[in-house]
């Protein structure tokens, strides 16, 4: 098995009574595209918040690139290199495509107040630097066409490639995708597994919360599952697909790939 | 003749001290989506500060350091940034209508304050006696009143830069960000906390410096100085004129204050006798009235807010923003 980029360990999360993440254990490893599958209410999107940092774990820990991040911010999470799409995109609306991608580079020189009013000349070549960049990566995703619009005014199938080129800019190791294909058409979603493969191939880490079985199927491996709380399956897609626990708890007959 | 033009001068300090104000409030709501409620909070602490320091000695109450000005003002601004600061970390947890009752009670609190802790602030009796800067070369006249307000065009002015660099750079972009939706903001490495109380201090200070700009024009703050409707005047400005833009907002004071002083004129000089007994009520239901039909009809204001591409020092990329909800 390769080595771990990310590691939970005991991972619990309560709201009031309810236990929405039970005890997970799981490691994801560098390299992989995980496809995180289950029933609606089974804890993923909650797993997901734990791991960007968005929500707190009750009890457990995490440990990223190797390190303890349990008590860190989603912003230093991301700060060192971990990227995260939403369920329902969250697309900084009245601000254009370009601008919501060139937000997304920590550590810029005008992102001070001090530097954004004086220190203009160096402010310009970095924004040079990542306009540029920005570009490319809307190139990469097919949406360079859309630089200039609004970004509350392009389709939701767009808006989540919006989300993946802001994550893209950060250069993360390990991107967590909340649905990627979830009411997107089919043409922009074989746009976007052809870029995640490509991604992938790049030496990015992936992992996915996805409905679509056919998806996960075929380019997911390997494949966990959860359901109430917690990870009652872990293995690679043929096994998925034979496994009676799963067939059970969420397929509810068997898969065709 | 020489009325009018006195008169004009008298009107556009005053707006223009406003529209310093406004453009403060702006960098808050406008761009970062801070609901400030308590403006005149941040207005009458550069006021009273720049008063009592920059203002002489008097027996009865502390204060009256007798510095020089430039100084007397910015201490005005820095009391405005302490305050801010204050506040700021005690509410900018809060959002949207919450964070607006909180500022908003705190702004009557300063009122309050200011009207009793008598032996510091002078009370209902408000702060005498600040002499004017340059008062003894130029006298109390019309060319006074000139110099005043080409000083005080002058400080409009640099806000304004500053402000205009600050809302293109990277800075500006984060603001934004923030406003548009802070999970997301903070999902790509932004620490909103942080640069929500950034935001907040810097407009405050801003404010501040109207404040203390106002507060020397008339070389006199009282409570009647820091009522809730400076609150509400400023909003009204900021409705008007274009949230998110700051020409916008400049526009927003002239008009309101314009609007403002001609009611006050036209009721006095033209409505029946009884109603001139409530000139002030009726202004403030108009005022009330603009805020409403603004909302209502134009929401996005008179100048909306344009998509700006960040590109310092070159051709920025504009395009109308109109009509986004």
């Amino acid at each position: 098995m390769a080595e771990a980029i990310l590691s939970l360990a005991e991972i619990s999360r309560s709201f009031g009574d309810f236990k929405a993440v039970d005890n997970v254990a799981l490691e994801i490893e560098t390299g992989s595209i995980t496809g995180l599958i289950g029933p609606n209410g089974a804890g993923k999107s909650t797993l997901f918040n734990v791991v960007a940092g968005e929500l707190t774990p009750t009890s457990g820990s995490i440990e990223l690139f190797g390190k303890d991040v349990t008590r860190l911010h989603p912003d230093q999470r991301f700060a060192l290199g971990l990227g995260r799409t939403f369920q329902i995109p969250r697309p900084f609306k009245r601000m254009s495509v370009l601008e919501n991608v060139m937000l997304a580079p920590t550590g810029q020189t005008g992102e001070t107040l001090w530097g954004a009013v004086f220190a203009r000349g160096r402010i310009q070549t970095q924004e040079q630097r990542i306009r540029k960049k920005a570009l490319e990566v809307l190139d990469f995703l097919t949406l360079r066409h859309l630089a200039d619009q609004p970004a509350g005014k392009i389709s939701g199938g767009q808006m989540k490639l919006l989300e993946l080129a802001r994550v893209l800019m950060g250069d993360p190791k390990l991107i967590l995708l909340d649905e990627p294909a979830a009411g997107v058409n089919p043409v922009l979603t074989e746009t976007l597994i052809e870029k995640i493969e490509e991604l992938n191939r790049g030496g990015k880490t992936f992992l996915i919360i996805e409905h679509d079985m056919d998806f996960v199927m075929r380019h997911c491996d390997p494949v966990v599952a959860m359901a109430e709380g917690k990870i009652v399956f872990k293995g690679t897609s043929s096994e998925a697909q034979t496994n009676p626990v799963l067939l059970d708890a969420y397929l509810g007959a068997p898969v065709d790939a | 003749m020489i009325g009018v033009v006195s008169y004009l001068v008298f009107f556009t300090t005053v707006a223009a001290i406003l529209g310093i104000a406004v453009m403060g409030l702006n960098l808050q709501w406008g761009n970062t989506g801070l609901f400030n409620g308590g403006v005149v909070a941040s207005f009458g602490a550069g006021a009273y500060a720049t008063l009592m320091l920059g203002g002489p000695p008097q027996d009865g109450h502390v204060g009256g350091f007798g510095l020089v000005y430039p100084l007397a003002l910015a201490g005005g601004m820095l009391a405005a940034g302490i305050l801010a600061w204050i506040v700021g970390k005690l509410t900018l947890r809060l959002r949207h209508d919450y964070l607006a009752i909180a500022t908003f009670g705190v702004a009557v609190a300063f009122e309050n304050v200011m009207r009793n802790a008598t032996t510091i602030t002078g009370g209902a009796q408000g702060i005498r006696g600040f002499e004017r800067p340059l008062r003894a070369m130029l006298g109390d006249g019309f060319t006074y009143n000139v110099v005043f307000l080409v000083g005080v065009l002058v400080t409009l002015v640099l806000v304004y830069v500053f402000l205009e660099r600050l809302t293109v750079s990277p800075f500006g972009r984060m603001l934004r960000a923030i406003r548009e939706d802070e999970t997301a903001a903070r999902s790509l490495g932004k620490a909103p906390d942080r640069i929500r109380l950034i935001s907040f201090v810097t407009g405050s200070v801003i404010i501040g410096l109207a404040g203390g700009l106002y507060g020397t024009f008339y070389a006199f703050v009282s409570p009647q100085d820091v009522l809730p409707i400076l609150t509400f005047q400023i909003w009204a400005m900021l409705i008007v004129g274009g949230a998110g833009n700051t020409k916008g907002a400049l526009a927003g004071a002239f008009i309101i204050w314009g609007a403002w002083t001609f009611s006050g004129w036209a009721l006095s000089r033209f409505a029946p006798i009884e109603a001139q007994l409530y000139t002030g009520s009726i202004q403030f239901v108009l005022i009330g009235l603009v805020i409403v039909g603004m909302l209502l009809w134009r929401p996005q204001g008179l100048f909306p807010e344009r998509l700006v591409v960040s590109q310092p020092g070159q051709n920025r990329e504009k395009t109308q923003a109109e009509g986004f909800t």
